[in-house]
């Protein structure tokens, strides 16, 4: 259900557990549909021995991907006229992530209605991976 | 500036695209459910543009057969000189929305380069980053998305802390 514009407030928050255990096997996934296939996110051998990281870690895309999943079911679909995200940390295969969005503003823009958001993401040690803003049209 | 990529949106692409970033919502993936919304038809969720890597012949980070490839084989890496970078980061995404793309739609990606710029970083050493814009117009010349990137290239591996 899309929100309302005259239900909304400002401070008003919306959360969700976007994963729970990311798995390897969706980073796979995520390059093969995006095209992305960086050996840091699909290939352990090169991450750790050439790259000298742990081991491989989350496209910073599907991060914002599920990020935007909680978007979407927040603010309806076909809503959003603008989303935006940092990169603040990096994610890892096992970690649980909650995305959180923010009501900072409910506006009018030429006849239609708007909200404001920030957004956060942290994984299960609190930590934060992901910030940013989005803006949607919402119902009067 | 690069040359414009063309990206055809298709339902086949949207559902493996929703099912990779666990998104079950049926607006990616019921046509009969689309066309009861208030949309009325698939839509593309909001970070699918990026997929435009698929449609870049040369994207840097695809493997290619018969192209030496940075990634391990036999050997952790498949270049004799790998590149003493880490290689490039995604710092920010910025997306603005004019509609979501649907199926069917035929995008025209323009991509035009941005600002440049340097930091220190106590985790990651210099830090350099570049911008990316890139314009998505569909078969009828009309603005759909506007894309701004910020890549970063680390001195050395990201500390974990």
């Amino acid at each position: 259900m899309p929100l309302s514009a005259s239900k909304l407030n400002v401070g008003d928050k919306y959360e969700e557990v976007v994963v729970d255990d990311l798995t390897r096997t969706q980073l796979v996934m995520y390059s093969g549909a995006s095209g992305d296939y960086n050996p840091l996110h699909t290939d352990d051998l090169y991450a750790k021995e050439v790259a000298g990281y742990p081991g491989v870690f989350v496209h910073g895309m599907l991060s914002m991907g599920l990020t935007g999943k909680m978007l979407t079911n927040y603010v309806g679909d076909g809503r959003l006229t603008k989303f935006g995200v940092r990169f603040t940390n990096q994610v890892w295969p096992g970690d649980t992530l909650t995305s959180k969005a923010t009501v900072i503003e409910i506006r009018e823009d030429g006849g239609e209605h708007f909200v404001d958001l920030t957004l956060e993401t942290i994984n299960q040690d609190g930590k934060t991976v992901v910030t940013g803003s989005a803006s949607a049209r919402v119902d009067p | 500036m690069a040359d414009d990529l063309t990206m055809p949106v298709e339902a086949s692409h949207i559902l493996m695209f929703a099912r990779a970033i666990g998104d079950d919502n049926a607006i990616y993936r019921d046509d009969a459910h689309a066309r009861q919304s208030e949309v009325g038809h698939i839509i593309a969720p909001p970070t699918f543009a990026r997929a435009v890597a698929q449609f870049d012949p040369d994207y840097h980070l695809r493997w290619r057969n018969n192209v030496p490839w940075f990634g391990s084989g036999k050997n952790p890496t498949g270049l004799d000189n790998p590149s003493p970078s880490t290689g490039g980061l995604h710092a920010e995404q910025h997306f603005e929305y004019h509609r979501q793309a649907k199926p069917g739609d035929v995008l025209t990606v323009t991509t035009i380069k941005g600002k440049t710029w340097e930091k220190m970083s106590k985790r990651a050493g210099r830090l350099s980053f570049s911008e990316t814009i890139q314009e998505y117009r569909d078969q009828n010349g009309e603005l759909v998305i506007t894309s701004r990137s910020v890549g970063v290239k680390t001195e050395r591996p990201v500390e974990q802390n």
